[in-house]
């Protein structure tokens, strides 16, 4: 078998395959020998082949077109078909090559766009701070009681009493501080959340249970507040305002959903 | 007062890139205040065209000054930023810029041949790059540097595409005039050289003798032929 010393390189495409060829031979994509790009073309794909890459359709349409050229070559100038130039209204060869010099053109500027890309990195822009303080609007009072935290927390339990039936049966996922860790998480990306959000992919009542008592296990200890905007409104949770550097594990006893209640 | 150190302290001062719309909208604003003296009252009504040229002169002043940031117009809108060489220090300062991961060369082939030749189809595309182009155009589409623009008014009304400002802003550039050899490669005129494309040698009435041969025999020949491959 014939040895290559080709680094195989993985090619975008034919066009990226023959302008790879034509580069090898070190001339100009003008005077470029269209038959010998043909059969260097040609032996490329017999080596994908053998090493089993997928050959995309849009390499055989090449290797048709070469073969076209190559073929066409072959005739004496006279005896050539010249209704296909007619029809065509261009040489093929010349056609290629046209094809060639275009997508070099765009690879070489796509090259230019990939250090600008690099360049644009490294480049900061200013970001002033704010001039003048942004009228936040008053947060709501802290005037949620537990009884207003049971009704919403009954309202989501709702949505698992509808079912009946068989039911399956899961070893219980959750734990309470798995659930503080979670909420903590929440709030540190988000300014407040909405009492019903929290419960939003709960996936049962025991998780949901589990979650809630979460909740209550942080307003206990000071790191959240619930406040309702309006009477009867949607509560709202979020941090502490001043919030005092909290420890993100409590140091309160591993909690499971009995021992806190 | 100069214009360009007024256009200087907007700059320097404000939450975003400004554009000379944007501007002219501050320096009508600034005229309405009450305590407006006559200078800010005279620029009220100033010409987009004397601000862009102050524009310029300020940012050549930045260029001559050689101070480690610049003023800059991206998008067509003004704004500082820093020079790049700067940025291993700015990088331990503000973090990574969170920035998308660098672009692929499809992508960045696609991308030029878009932002050179919009609007255009999908076909014309892949006419040019000579493969599918699917996988690539989505990628640029979720990541917001191409949009549909339009249909072309052909047989099946297929969208056309082209770039977006997010573009501009990712490659840093003013506008697309500003694209590396952009009047060249806008539209591509291939003029035809003098002698016709080589195919075999030009004496020859037919092809030489290693072509007529079984592909094997010409396969072990124009590998002779070829360079150290």
């Amino acid at each position: 078998m014939s040895e290559y010393k080709v680094k195989f390189e993985v090619f975008e495409g034919p066009l990226d395959l023959l302008l790879y060829l034509i580069k090898e031979e070190e001339v100009d994509i003008y005077e470029v020998n269209l038959t010998k790009l043909a059969t260097q073309f040609i032996e490329y794909i017999e080596m994908m082949r053998e090493f089993d890459l997928e050959i995309a359709g849009e390499f055989l349409v090449m290797a048709s077109t070469l073969m076209y050229i190559k073929s066409r070559e072959l005739l004496p100038v006279d005896q050539r078909a010249e209704t296909e130039e007619d029809e065509e209204g261009a040489d093929p060869r010349w056609e290629l090559i046209r094809q060639l010099v275009e997508y070099k053109k765009f690879k070489d500027v796509a090259a230019q766009l990939q250090v600008l890309e690099e360049r644009q990195e490294g480049i900061f822009p200013r970001v002033p701070g704010k001039l003048e303080f942004e009228n936040t609007a008053p947060v709501p009072k802290p005037d949620v009681s537990i009884f207003d935290l049971l009704n919403a927390v009954n309202n989501v339990l709702k949505r698992f009493e509808k079912r009946d039936g068989t039911r399956d049966i899961f070893e219980d996922k959750w734990t309470v501080s798995e659930k503080i860790e979670y909420i903590i998480r929440i709030l540190s990306s988000h300014e407040a959340i909405r009492f019903s959000e929290l419960f939003e992919d709960a996936m049962s009542r025991s998780e949901v249970v589990c979650t809630f008592l979460a909740l209550l296990e942080l307003i206990r200890l000071k790191q959240l507040i619930c406040a309702q905007s309006e009477d009867f409104g949607e509560i709202e949770i979020r941090k502490r305002p001043t919030s005092v550097v909290v420890p993100v594990a409590p140091e309160t006893p591993h909690l499971t959903p009995g021992t806190s209640s | 007062m100069e214009l360009k150190y007024i256009l200087e302290s907007l700059l320097f001062s404000a939450q975003k890139p400004l554009s000379p719309a944007e501007l002219r909208e501050v320096f009508a604003n600034a005229a309405e205040q009450e305590d407006a003296d006559a200078t800010v009252k005279s620029l009220k009504k100033i010409k987009e065209g004397e601000l862009n040229t102050a524009l310029e002169q300020l940012a050549q002043d930045h260029e001559a000054a050689g101070r480690s940031y610049r003023v800059v117009c991206v998008a067509g809108s003004w704004q500082f930023v820093t020079q790049p060489e700067f940025a291993p220090w700015l990088k331990a300062l503000v973090g990574v810029k969170a920035r998308p991961t660098r672009l692929s060369q499809p992508s960045l082939e696609t991308l030029a041949i878009i932002a050179y030749r919009q609007p255009l189809t999908r076909a014309e595309i892949e006419q040019i790059r000579g493969v599918n182009v699917d996988g690539v155009m989505q990628t640029l589409m979720e990541r917001g540097l191409v949009e549909a623009t339009g249909r072309a008014e052909v047989v099946g009304r297929p969208s056309l595409y082209g770039t977006t400002t997010l573009f501009l802003e990712y490659f840093g550039l003013k506008g697309l005039e500003d694209l590396p050899a952009a009047d060249e490669l806008r539209k591509i005129v291939v003029v035809k050289p003098p002698s016709s494309p080589v195919t075999a040698d030009a004496d020859l009435a037919t092809s030489p003798p290693e072509q007529l041969q079984m592909p094997e025999g010409g396969e072990q020949k124009s590998e002779a032929g070829a360079p150290a491959a």
